[in-house]
């Protein structure tokens, strides 16, 4: 069943302009995109990018989350879903190592940790936004972009003080990839303002910018459309959409609003209280009655308009 | 060396150090209150010392009886505190906690200078009429005016504690303290709690620079006692009255005993720096505090 | 705000390096033909020395973020350094001292910079005051440092570059001003590398920071050594060109506290911040004891200057950071935008 299922999710995903899948941006070195093929075999798509396993964690006493199995495959946008205080945000600190599991080992690509390692994600492939906007706002636009690949810069700072050695190439390369993400995101006009000035709907697509910039294996969006009105959260999800096309990055996504996911996601998990009650594909999270209980069930916990 | 340990010697030095923590604990209950509340570290905390133990001298000297001394200061105290909240922390509201320390940075700067061009820079000896002789108590000497000054810094947390356990504006104190905005939301009012705070910190203020002022005489240098304070909040926490008590006691018993025994090694006079090496060797080792103060940042 | 902006863009805009070319012209050039002594003795040296030390304060404070209440130590520890390196090793050229003395303040700034991995805000501007006192004491203490002399006082060495005898007032002027400029110049372009980006980075978001890859424990460790080699080699030209004659009690919490004031009057995060800082700050006690005089007589000695300037001061502070909390560099692009274009509408 599992399998069957990852299949349909990377059938869903290849649907999606499969002519512009993983075409990365044009100065890359395509080796960064290969590697993972996503429309490739079955059983490729059955080793998991990203897999939690039996996650635990609390809070003084407070269960955060209970024993959560996920797993995400190459090349899916993978949602998790849940009202208010189910945990998902725990979940996706968790996934970066923000928060410690008392529970339970995170897969990246295989590996295991106990912990993730913050300051070594981005090494690893993994780029995350933030619920609250994490931007920063004394850069400009361009340079929140272009700090989304200082992990990968070599040069020391008395070399970019002098401008010898690879600072120079590093400095225009890391520019001019900025600049081509905000192109991608359609944020060119907005590039030289300073990051704290901008309206909140565009501060959040700065931030899908600098996470997309490294060109990561693994998104994680921390409710990307939080906020938003109806057209920027039609917005946001295209972008979305169109960043895994382009860069072949698997996107795990936290959203409050299930509506926007349904037509997004490939697969979907739904938190409650801390624990999973649901993981399947769109149209059959929407007939889940357990799914249908914890959102609409207690109807007072819907107050705002979060409805499936 | 160990052999001829002095042990009496030993505990004169422990109780004297513990005493004169008393005293940095009540300057560092002084930050507290204000940090619980606003979320300001108040560096002027130091200044209004100087200029409550200054204009209460300064008042004695001309004649002002005792009493009423004390209590006029205390008013020019509260005028104070309401003053500074009014028109240096309100406009600051929702500022960085930085912005805040600095505009109390200024603030030291300001009543330094004002408590010294009102009442001149001369020295003024303050005499509370206790006699600094040594008390001998179970073979031990300690100094009865230390005694004096811890029995009136415990009473100071204790009047602070019943009054924010048992009066409206202080359990308000302590929802504002827990959430401002919550407080805010509620409807509790917070430019009173405010003032109210001020107003305490003022009466701290008074009280440990009278105590500062017996001990050092009242002059400039007593501001700088919040430098003393300082490592005590580094070390207990900003948020924890609790926290400054037993840190002023740790910092105050230590320092003693490092300067008695390990001072010469360095060829003395290390109180300057003593104290912060203390708390951030402490800090290294539990980064929580001694209390656990909340550290962790929401993402 | 969006208005001016938009005012901004349709002045004509010259390349950036015009300014600061034509002011080097003119400090070169002219001012040394025309400075009086006491300009130069009085205005221009300290000026110098302290606009350097708040560029140092700038890039910790203003772009990384971290404050630190130290920074006289950092003078004190540069310019202790330079003497003992000229005075004991045979042959170093002055130049050499100097930077071995940066180097020498960085090493400690790293030091006293490590509380920072741990300690954030409040925690870690108190735990600088470790440095701030510690240095003092150890200069004071151990005679060593200053060659035994009296209370620590030390006395500046010859000063020369290249054979060039620079000791008259105009020649420490040059001194300082070349040096000055070379390490602004510098710092002007680390803080608009990937390095000063990282440094803004970590000040406005630690989490996010560090989670996109930016090494923030090294970054945080690079931000004090640099800034403390900058503030240690202003110490030096506080020694060297301004003073002359300086003891470990000139480095005191005071001095450190007027640091902290040039980059916020000045501007946070802005290098030419840290120079419209000094100037007030050289300039206002001068005018203050002047206007003084002028008004109030003999009341006005030097008991009542020195508090009613540390009552303006404080004051002064408290508006800034009330009303123009971005600094007189705030204030001064607004002014020139507002002239720009008065000037282009006539």
């Amino acid at each position: 069943m599992p399998l069957a299922s990852y299949a349909l999710g990377m059938m869903d995903a290849s649907v999606y302009a499969p002519e512009v899948f993983a075409r990365g941006l044009p100065s890359t070195p395509q080796s960064s995109a290969v590697g993972i093929v996503p429309a490739g075999s079955i059983a490729d798509a059955a080793a998991p990018l990203l897999a939690l396993q039996g996650i635990g964690l609390s809070f003084g006493g407070v269960v955060a989350l209970a024993d959560i199995e996920l797993s995400v495959n190459p090349g899916e946008i993978r949602a998790i879903i849940g009202p208010n205080g189910a945990g998902k945000s725990s979940l996706i600190n968790v996934i970066s190592g923000v928060y410690r599991p008392d529970r339970g080992h995170v897969l990246l690509d295989g590996v295991r940790y106990g912990q993730v390692p913050t300051q070594r994600l981005a090494h690893l492939g993994v780029a995350r936004t933030f619920q609250n906007l994490a931007l920063f706002k004394g850069l400009s636009v361009l340079d929140n972009v272009a700090s989304g690949l200082a992990y990968k810069v070599r040069s020391n700072f008395a070399g970019q003080v002098l401008g010898i050695g690879r600072s120079r190439g590093e400095q225009r390369d890391s520019l001019s990839r900025a600049g081509q993400i905000l192109e991608f995101l359609d944020l060119t006009a907005v590039r030289d303002r300073l990051a704290g000035t901008l309206p909140y709907g565009l501060q959040k697509r700065v931030e899908l910018a600098r996470a997309l910039v490294a060109e990561p294996r693994l998104l994680l969006l921390d409710e990307p459309m939080a906020g938003m009105t109806a057209s920027e959260k039609s917005e946001m999800a295209s972008f979305v959409r169109a960043a895994r096309d382009r860069f072949a990055t698997t996107v795990v996504l936290i959203e409050h609003d299930v509506g926007v996911v349904m037509g997004l996601s490939d697969r979907i998990a739904v938190l409650d209280y801390g624990r999973k009650i649901a993981d399947a594909t769109p149209d059959e999270v929407r007939n889940d009655q357990r799914v249908i209980d914890a959102y609409l069930g207690v109807a007072s916990d819907n107050e705002d308009g979060a409805g499936i | 060396m160990i052999a001829d340990f002095d042990y009496q010697f030993f505990i004169e030095v422990l109780v004297g150090g513990l005493l004169s923590g008393v005293m940095y604990s009540l300057v560092a209950i002084g930050f507290v209150l204000i940090y619980k509340t606003s979320g300001v570290l108040n560096f002027a905390q130091g200044a209004l010392l100087l200029f409550a133990a200054l204009t209460f001298v300064s008042l004695v000297e001309r004649g002002v009886p005792f009493a009423l001394a004390l209590v006029a200061t205390f008013a020019i105290m509260v005028a104070i505190g309401i003053a500074i909240e009014r028109t240096v922390l309100r406009p600051l509201t929702n500022k960085p906690p930085i912005t805040l320390f600095m505009a109390t940075l200024g603030l030291s700067y300001i009543i330094e200078g004002a408590a010294q061009l009102i009442w001149g820079t001369q020295v003024h000896g303050l005499d509370l009429g206790i006699e600094d002789v040594p008390l001998e108590v179970g073979g031990v000497l300690i100094s009865q005016f230390d005694i004096f000054a811890a029995v009136v810094a415990a009473g100071m947390v204790l009047l602070l504690s019943l009054f924010f356990r048992y009066t409206r504006i202080g359990l308000s104190f302590r929802a504002v303290a827990d959430d401002q905005f919550a407080a805010l939301a509620v409807g509790l009012r917070l430019p009173l709690i405010w003032a109210t705070v001020w107003a305490a910190a003022g009466l701290v203020a008074l009280v440990a620079g009278l105590l500062w002022g017996a001990r050092l005489g009242v002059q400039f240098s007593l501001s700088l006692v919040v430098l003393k304070a300082l490592p005590v909040l580094v070390l207990g926490g900003f948020d924890s009255i609790l926290g400054a008590i037993v840190g002023g006691l740790l910092i105050g018993a230590s320092e003693k005993l490092a300067e008695v025994y390990i001072g010469d090694y360095f060829g003395g006079g290390i109180e300057s720096w003593f104290a912060y090496v203390v708390a951030l060797v402490f800090l290294l080792i539990r980064p929580s505090g001694l209390f656990g103060q909340k550290l962790v940042e929401r993402v | 705000m969006a208005a001016i902006t938009s005012d901004l863009t349709s002045a004509p805009v010259l390349p950036k390096w015009i300014a600061p070319v034509l002011l080097l012209a003119f400090a070169y050039g002219v001012v040394p033909l025309i400075g009086s002594s006491y300009l130069f003795e009085a205005i221009l040296l300290p000026f110098l020395a302290l606009g350097l030390a708040g560029v140092g304060l700038n890039i910790l404070t203003g772009y990384a973020g971290q404050v630190s209440l130290g920074s006289a130590a950092f003078m004190a520890a540069g310019a202790f350094a330079a003497y003992n390196f000229n005075l004991r090793v045979e042959g170093l050229p002055l130049i050499g001292s100097i930077v071995l003395a940066g180097i020498v303040a960085a090493a400690i700034g790293i030091v006293f910079g490590l509380p920072s991995l741990r300690l954030k805000g409040f925690y870690l501007a108190v735990s600088t005051l470790a440095a701030q006192f510690f240095v003092q004491w150890a200069l004071t203490k151990f005679s060593w440092f200053s060659n035994n002399s009296a209370s620590g006082v030390i006395d500046a060495p010859r000063l020369s570059i290249g054979g060039l005898a620079l000791d008259g007032a105009v020649g420490r002027y040059l001194f300082a001003l070349t040096i000055v400029s070379i390490l602004t110049f510098l710092a002007y372009r680390l803080v608009s590398s990937q390095t000063g980006r990282n440094f803004i980075a970590i000040r406005d978001n630690e989490t996010a920071a560090r989670i996109i890859g930016i090494p923030v424990l090294k970054t945080k460790l690079l931000a004090f050594a640099i800034s403390s080699f900058i503030i240690g080699v202003a110490g030096v030209i506080w020694a060297f060109a301004y003073l002359r004659t300086v003891e470990p009690d000139g480095f005191d919490l005071d001095r450190s506290f007027q640091i902290l004031f040039i980059i916020i009057i000045g501007g946070l995060a802005s290098i030419r911040g840290a120079f419209f800082g000094a100037a007030l700050i050289v300039v206002f006690p001068l005018g203050l004891s002047r206007l003084g005089g002028f008004l109030l007589g003999d009341v006005f000695d030097s008991g009542v200057l020195d508090m009613s300037q540390r009552i303006v001061l404080g004051a002064l502070i408290i508006l800034f950071l009330i009303l123009e909390p971005d600094g007189l560099v705030a204030l001064w692009d607004r002014i020139r935008r507002r002239l720009l274009f008065a000037w282009q509408s006539t």
